[in-house]
């Protein structure tokens, strides 16, 4: 809460900045709009505009900066109208109980979701298993921890059109089963890291004492090396998830696919609608918003309870 | 079925190698390290040949690894312009433009802790977007050539620069600033000669973090319209054209460029850094 004022007004401070570019940014556009439409504009002619600067044709026709501002096309939208888009097409859909018609978010964040989920869960198994594997066995440690840094130092991007037209050729239907490969492999490095850390965390001593009592290897597994690495689980699932959006986002963005958030953003590109764009944009942070704060709850509730018990 | 059986027969000698060479008494010697590695991928490989041969695998599908080196080694002057396009002018650019402003923003903002309050948890949501969707944005403002991909690459590198820097910044503890007053240092000296490069361990996890984000912006943002050059370009028009062997060797590429610009940042952090006690010997 003592963070609030702070970060209400560095907010305040972004939206502010954005505000005022509007206007220099649809300049230009809006200029060419009034004079088709019959305003005589200093200088004429968009080609004679085009060696003038955005200032000085905003000071001498102060009169059309309004214009700026209520375009239907424009370069940078304020963002009253991507809210109002943003609304449009999901609020307002939803209570015609049309929520699901492809043309709203939901349904959009909704295919995308389900293939963050399912991405998330497959790199969450990769991350721990592989996790398990470094602790107990050299070999793994020595041979796989190397390669899972390199691997993300690898652009996936190059990968994502590649995984897409092997899964087709495979005849794997759809598009969820290459989204979710590629959000894993975005996914798996921070829980891998994260859980490593987390089951080397308790120290020589609490092993040796779970060695006095003669505790078997998957009990001490269970009842130390676990338990000590939820903290470092959910930090690291918290990076996780995010990762594993980015990760759907960009399997659907280069490849023509035709539901989700990356979808609407490559669709908005192909029939320049920067209003569709911006949306889908503010979609997905506010899913990643959603998601990220689910996981800190589920944190909090988790390892409250688990000092309850302690 | 000859080179299958062969790949697997190789796997299975490899593993045993690793396995002896891992607890072995040279096991923390630095050949032995880099040796258990290099064998994992070399198996990897090997087996990925094997695979392709033995089951005549399409090359539509998946081309050997033989076939990928040869296709790299006849088309290394389409690599290399490509290299130059996306690498060069589009990522390296917006990466050195992107992380000079989110390094002079974090200093400038440190001064007063009011606004770092509000930026921080900021900056981590905005650091965890899916910025590569301003890419179709940034083409259109900036048109098809370098300057959108080095746009989409300043956008999404700043970020995770700015929040490390000014984390890091604040990781002097009150103990040492107190020193540096009775010193009668300025704000100047202070931020110079102790906090900066206190923040240096964090700054360069930003930097680490940046690299492979400068290379996706600029190859996701060449999905969107380019010349007719760079590796997101050939990539999407290869794939068209079922030249999979292409869109491996230019992955090849980008999986080298992207572990050897890694590579350098860590090395210049151990420069940097050397006090650091992750880097003492």
């Amino acid at each position: 809460m003592r963070n609030l004022l702070p970060i209400l007004t560095v907010l305040g401070g972004i939206v502010l900045l954005w505000y005022l570019a509007v206007a220099p940014m649809n300049i230009r556009v809006a200029l060419d709009q009034a004079e088709r439409a019959g305003s005589t504009i200093t200088p004429e002619g968009s080609v004679e505009r085009r060696s003038v600067s955005v200032f000085r044709l905003m000071a001498d026709n102060s009169e059309h900066v309004r214009a700026a501002y209520a375009l239907d096309r424009p370069r940078l939208p304020t963002p009253a109208q991507v809210g109002a888009e943003l609304w449009k097409t999901t609020g307002d859909m939803a209570l015609k109980g049309r929520a699901f018609s492809n043309r709203s978010l939901i349904y959009h964040a909704w295919i995308t979701l389900q293939s963050t989920l399912w991405g998330f869960a497959l790199g969450m198994a990769v991350g721990i298993l592989g996790a398990v594997a470094i602790v107990y066995s050299r070999v793994a440690d020595m041979s796989l921890m190397p390669w899972a840094i390199i691997s993300q130092t690898i652009p996936i991007v190059a990968l994502a059109p590649m995984i897409i037209v092997v899964s087709s050729q495979l005849g794997i239907e759809g598009r969820g089963v290459p989204k979710a490969i590629i959000s894993a492999y975005l996914c798996f490095f921070p829980v891998l890291v994260g859980m490593v850390k987390g089951l080397r965390a308790p120290d020589p001593s609490q092993l040796d004492l779970l060695k006095t009592y003669d505790a078997s290897g998957l009990q001490s597994f269970l009842k130390l090396r676990l338990p000590a690495s939820l903290p470092f689980l959910f930090t690291s699932l918290k990076i996780g998830i995010a990762a594993a959006l980015v990760g759907t986002i960009v399997g659907e963005l280069p490849t023509g696919a035709v539901s989700g958030l990356g979808a609407r953003i490559l669709i908005g590109d192909q029939f320049g609608a920067p209003l569709a764009i911006w949306s889908a944009l503010f979609a997905a942070a506010i899913l990643a918003g959603l998601l990220v704060t689910l996981l800190d709850l589920t944190q909090r509730v988790a390892l409250g309870r688990m000092e309850g018990r302690a | 079925m000859m080179a299958l059986v062969a790949s697997l027969g190789f796997w299975i000698a490899a593993w045993g190698a690793n396995i002896w060479l891992a607890n072995s008494r040279w096991r923390s010697t630095g050949l032995v390290r880099l040796t258990v590695p290099l064998l994992f991928g070399v198996t990897l490989l090997v087996l990925w040949e094997g695979i392709v041969r033995g089951l005549e695998v399409s090359q539509v599908i998946l081309p050997a690894p033989s076939l990928v080196a040869q296709t790299f080694a006849a088309s290394l002057d389409i690599l290399w312009t490509d290299f130059v396009q996306t690498v060069v002018k589009g990522a390296f650019r917006g990466f050195l433009i992107g992380a000079a402003a989110a390094f002079l923003c974090a200093i400038a903002i440190d001064r007063s802790g009011f606004l770092t309050r509000g930026l921080l948890p900021i900056g981590n949501f905005f650091a965890a977007l899916p910025i590569v969707g301003v890419a179709p944005i940034m083409v259109n403002w900036f048109g098809f050539d370098w300057q959108s991909k080095a746009a989409v690459v300043v956008v999404m590198v700043f970020f995770p620069i700015l929040v490390n820097t000014v984390q890091g910044l604040k990781a002097t503890d009150s103990m040492q600033r107190d020193l540096m007053r009775t010193y009668a240092a300025s704000y100047a000296q202070t931020l110079f000669k102790l906090r900066l490069p206190a923040a240096m361990p964090f700054v360069f996890n930003g930097l680490k973090i940046a690299t492979t984000l400068a290379l996706i912006g600029a190859i996701v943002a060449e999905y969107f319209g380019s010349p007719t050059r760079g590796m997101g370009f050939r990539i999407s028009t290869a794939v068209g054209s079922l030249s999979i062997d292409l869109v491996w060797a230019e992955i090849a590429v980008a999986a080298m460029v992207g572990t050897s610009a890694y590579g350098l940042i860590a090395w210049i952090e151990r420069r940097v850094t050397f006090w650091h006690p992750s880097h003492r010997k």
